[in-house]
């Protein structure tokens, strides 16, 4: 049996701003086990990124706090750490990638410099010996020229090769987890199958676990082993890729399937989901999807739905999954 | 790089040459020449100014001598005293001016830049208020108007300094912190408004997620970013400082550039108009110079591109 | 928000009513009314200023100093010039609430006309700051390309020559008067306002709704009035309020110079270079109220300045 690496457990995150609390996230749970990788998706504003920030402690505080709940790291909660010990897990327990390479690293250090910093400050290493770490970090990534290439600027790199630094910095402290936020969104279509097969390959080689927050269920499909869906600041589905992909039970879940082009069902057409996500300033009750649901209940606006375990790795968040829903659909269909 | 500063050098050059030629043709629009008869007592003076404008000569040929002379930093004459000139003066007022120029440079950017940090670092909170406010009213007041009120009070009433003049380190308190409340609030504001656009920067977020110190986070990676857009506005506050020593040196009675050209000015003495006129621009337009060098260093975009950077 | 509970007891289910599971008629609507009221970019700029109590007291310091201007002169029984060789140097009192000068005059009379210089001066400067800067930046940011190059070097080079140097060399030759400074002041300042109308443009230019006026055969000038003009309104706003306290610094210093408005009238910089003679006789009035309004109202439009750029700038809007 594989362990679990980190517990999210009824996690709730707001932010108070001027026009009043914004409840990002709204009682998540989630589990990572040891060498997966875990996708997270769910369109812009459902709190995935919101997530993944507070597993680094890296919530803007104010206005955001944690509200209630707890992530565990190895069983250690994180949200009662100090700053000082939160500093000695960030980068070398766990590492975090952000959405765009082209921001992400300092215009004005060299790349070498931004590449051996976090190995200075948390390991008793020389210039040397963390020189030639970061050498054989670029190695992995696959640079060219990891020498030469150590003394340059980030603007002296192409999108997808700073990706690749952004990677390595990441992953030089030899991370038990490593968090990528959207690591592929800015990127051209043929470098982002490059940077997938990069995760893959290093998960072989480091055994690191990741988790990948995305929008987009096609970078999914290439890598996740496990699929969580959120919406509204809540997880409303999770599964094994193969569940979420051929057995989707949630409608939200099916309509992100629909919404994208699929090479494996030649004909089928691209059905986007009508409306937008509710606001958060004042989530509505119950199912936050009723309004944009085709399939939406009475009891939908009125509770939240219960959590129906269809399988040991499938879990799903809907009234449809209710033995009277489907009793009412099949009277209706017949 | 190199083109770089070559193309910033052809400009400081133009600008030169513009101000000059505009301070050749506007003072000889002036009614009646700005160097007729009238206006001197003196025949040597008279003397002294046909050797150096070529009075004699069409208007085109002065101008060319003109530009000549300027070339070999040769100013000119005064039309007040015969034995004056124009170099002299600034030989006897350019040090002492730079003296305050410099100190009033470092103790703006200095205590701005802390001011502007530890405000963005305490955004919101009380401390950057006041900070903010105090930076505002540091813009707002005139510095003649500051310079007068700390006279006001603290020589005439408390007598705790000196009120004029430039004979020693106690002297140069009050002309000092007059002169460098202005810019050091416009640093102060503009470094905090950066250092916020800069904090909130992906880089700032990866480095934090390094685990590096708070202390490493802003000083070696916001720091050096936030400070780009400090020095471009360098260019112009050295000009507000520079033409702010006219009327601190007139105030505090500093035997500086300043004080001559705000007497030349009143005593109509062209030649001495004319003549700081251009030095004062030339100094200015090289110190902008440095600026875009020291900005050409800091930013590596500029600093290894061989064509030069395309800003 | 009690439905919010996580993993519900399983029993519990039994108590939500049967007949809450039929299907329901799809209504997209629904979620889109429950949204907060939405505000047009001026009053949601207005609720923000106003809640900005800083800029709110400059605001109101500034209408009360155009009052002022307008009537303090004349509620005064004194005049400008008017000189008296019997109250010379008056402390404040019944008789001359600010005192009087070393000849006499009235400071509150001379404190309001000088209000009316200062005011004068700084808008004037700021309005035709304002039209040159939106032409010659609208045009530069329009047209693009080769023009825009060549206007643009043209205004590198007069951004690099200093500013009030330019401006005191001027007024040398044409002599001080109040025309002769807005001229020199407008000469060199309309540099900054174009820069920005032309950034502005050139940020807005390539956006859909102007391609789609393009498309429709809409002339230049249509689009540049229609479209650009009211998006590019903010930073021009808060570039005209801080182009108002730059102007009223630089008549007072160039007055204080002895380059700007000439006695017997009075400005704030006049009256402050006036009391610079007599700061050791401890006549303190007489530099405190030129000091103190000059000062105050510089205040006023840069709080009020930073006030609009906060309330206009579409990026804090929430």
């Amino acid at each position: 049996m594989v362990n679990k690496i980190l517990e999210i457990h009824n996690l709730h995150i707001s932010f108070t701003t001027f026009g009043g609390e914004v409840q990002a996230v709204r009682g998540v749970n989630l589990d990572l086990y040891e060498g997966e990788t875990l996708a997270v998706v769910g369109e812009s504003g459902c709190g995935k990124s919101v997530t993944a920030s507070s597993i680094m402690g890296l919530i803007p505080t104010p206005p955001g706090h944690i509200k209630e709940g707890s992530i565990r790291f190895k069983g250690e909660d994180m949200t009662k750490l100090s700053d000082r010990k939160m500093r000695g897990i960030r980068g070398v327990d766990i590492s975090m990638i952000f959405q765009d390479p082209m921001t992400a690293l300092n215009p004005t250090l060299t790349v070498g410099d931004q590449l051996t910093e976090g190995l200075r400050q948390h390991r008793k290493v020389t210039k040397k010996e963390a020189d030639a770490q970061a050498v054989d970090m670029l190695n992995l990534v696959g640079i060219p020229n990891p020498d030469e290439r150590m003394k340059q600027y980030p603007y002296q790199f192409s999108g997808g090769m700073r990706q690749r630094i952004v990677i390595a910095m990441a992953l030089i402290c030899e991370p038990e987890l490593l968090i990528a936020d959207e690591p592929t969104t800015a990127l051209d279509v043929t470098i982002q199958a490059q940077i997938l097969q990069l995760f893959d390959k290093i998960q072989k080689e480091t055994g690191v676990s990741i988790i990948l927050i995305t929008h987009d269920l096609g970078v999914v499909a290439k890598v996740a082993d496990r699929i969580a869906v959120m919406y509204a600041g809540k997880v409303v589905e999770t599964g094994t890729r193969r569940e979420i992909f051929y057995e989707p039970q949630h409608p939200y879940t099916k309509g992100l399937l629909h919404s994208v082009p699929r090479l494996d069902q030649k004909g089928e057409k691209l059905i986007p989901i009508d409306g937008t996500p509710p606001d958060l300033f004042s989530p509505p009750g119950g199912c936050p999807f009723t309004a944009r649901c085709p399939a939406a209940m009475e009891v939908c606006s009125r509770v939240y739905p219960y959590s129906t375990v269809r399988s040991e790795t499938h879990e799903v968040d809907c009234w449809l999954q209710d033995e009277r829903a489907k009793k009412h659909a099949a009277t209706i269909q017949s | 790089m190199v083109t770089y500063i070559v193309k910033r050098f052809v400009y400081m050059i133009v600008t030169v040459f513009i101000i000059a030629t505009l301070t050749f043709f506007l003072m000889n629009l002036i009614p009646g020449s700005p160097f007729n008869e009238e206006r001197t007592t003196n025949a040597v003076v008279q003397q002294n100014l046909e050797e150096h404008y070529h009075l004699h000569e069409p208007l085109a040929v002065q101008y060319v001598l003109y530009l000549k002379s300027i070339i070999t930093l040769d100013f000119g004459p005064s039309i007040k005293q015969p034995t004056e000139t124009v170099n002299a003066l600034l030989g006897r007022g350019f040090p002492i001016s730079a003296e305050l120029g410099i100190w009033t440079v470092l103790i703006a950017l200095i205590s701005g830049v802390a001011l502007g940090v530890f405000a963005a670092l305490k955004h919101n909170h009380v401390i950057d208020y006041m900070a903010m406010t105090i930076a505002v009213l540091g813009i707002s007041i005139p510095n003649f108007v500051l310079a007068t009120m700390l006279i006001q009070q603290l020589a005439v009433q408390l007598e705790w300094l000196p009120a004029a003049t430039w004979s020693s380190p106690a002297h140069m308190v009050l002309p000092v912190l007059a002169l460098a409340t202005g810019p050091m609030a416009i640093i102060a504001r503009l470094t905090r408004s950066s250092m916020l656009e800069t904090l909130t920067q992906d880089y700032i977020k990866t480095a934090r997620a390094k685990g590096l110190s708070p202390y490493k986070i802003i000083v070696k990676h916001a720091l050096k970013n936030a400070l780009m857009p400090v020095v471009t506005i360098m260019g112009t506050l050295l000009a507000g400082i520079l033409t702010g020593t006219f009327v601190i040196e007139k105030i505090f009675a500093i035997p500086g550039m300043g004080k001559y050209f705000v007497e030349g000015i009143n005593q109509r003495d062209y030649p001495v108009i004319m003549g700081t006129t251009v030095f004062y621009s030339a100094f200015l337009v090289f110190m902008l110079f440095l600026v875009d060098i020291a900005y050409g260093f800091l930013d590596p975009r500029i600093k290894l591109h061989k064509e030069g950077g395309s800003s | 928000m009690s439905a919010l509970k996580e993993k519900h007891p399983d029993n519990s289910r039994s108590s939500i009513p049967d007949e809450w599971f039929q299907p329901k008629e799809k209504n997209i609507d629904e979620a889109e009314s429950v949204v907060r009221p939405s505000l047009s970019y001026w009053e949601d700029a207005w609720r923000r200023l106003r809640k900005n109590k800083l800029a709110m007291t400059g605001f109101v310091f500034l209408i009360f100093l155009a009052v002022m201007a307008v009537i303090g002169p004349w509620i005064s029984p004194y005049t400008v010039s008017e000189a008296s060789l019997a109250d010379q140097n008056q402390p404040p009192s019944m008789d001359h609430w600010f005192g009087t000068d070393e000849l006499g005059r009235d400071v509150f009379t001379r404190t309001w006309y000088g209000a009316r210089i200062s005011l004068f001066v700084g808008l004037m400067a700021a309005l035709i700051d304002f039209f040159i800067g939106v032409v010659y930046g609208g045009l530069s940011g329009y047209k693009g390309g080769r023009t825009d190059n060549v206007m643009m070097r043209i205004v590198e080079i007069l951004y690099g020559l200093p500013y009030l140097l330019v401006v005191i060399l001027l007024l040398v030759v044409m002599g001080p008067s109040l025309l002769t400074i807005i001229i020199a002041l407008t000469v060199t300042g309309w540099v900054g306002m174009a820069r920005i109308v032309r950034g502005q443009v050139l940020q807005l230019k390539h956006h859909e709704f102007v391609m789609a006026s393009q498309s429709f055969g809409a002339k230049t000038k249509r689009i540049i009035q229609k479209n650009l003009l009211p998006n590019t309104m903010g930073p021009i706003i808060v570039q005209m309020t801080l182009t108002v306290p730059t102007a009223i610094f630089a008549e007072a210093f160039l007055s204080f110079l002895g380059l700007g408005i000439q006695s017997p009238y009075a400005s704030w910089g006049v009256m402050a270079n006036d009391a610079l003679g007599v700061i050791l006789s401890g006549d303190w009035w007489r530099l405190f109220f030129p000091a103190f309004f000059i000062s105050a109202t510089m205040f006023a439009f840069n709080v009020l300045g930073d006030g609009l750029q906060d309330a206009l700038d579409p990026r804090l809007r929430r």
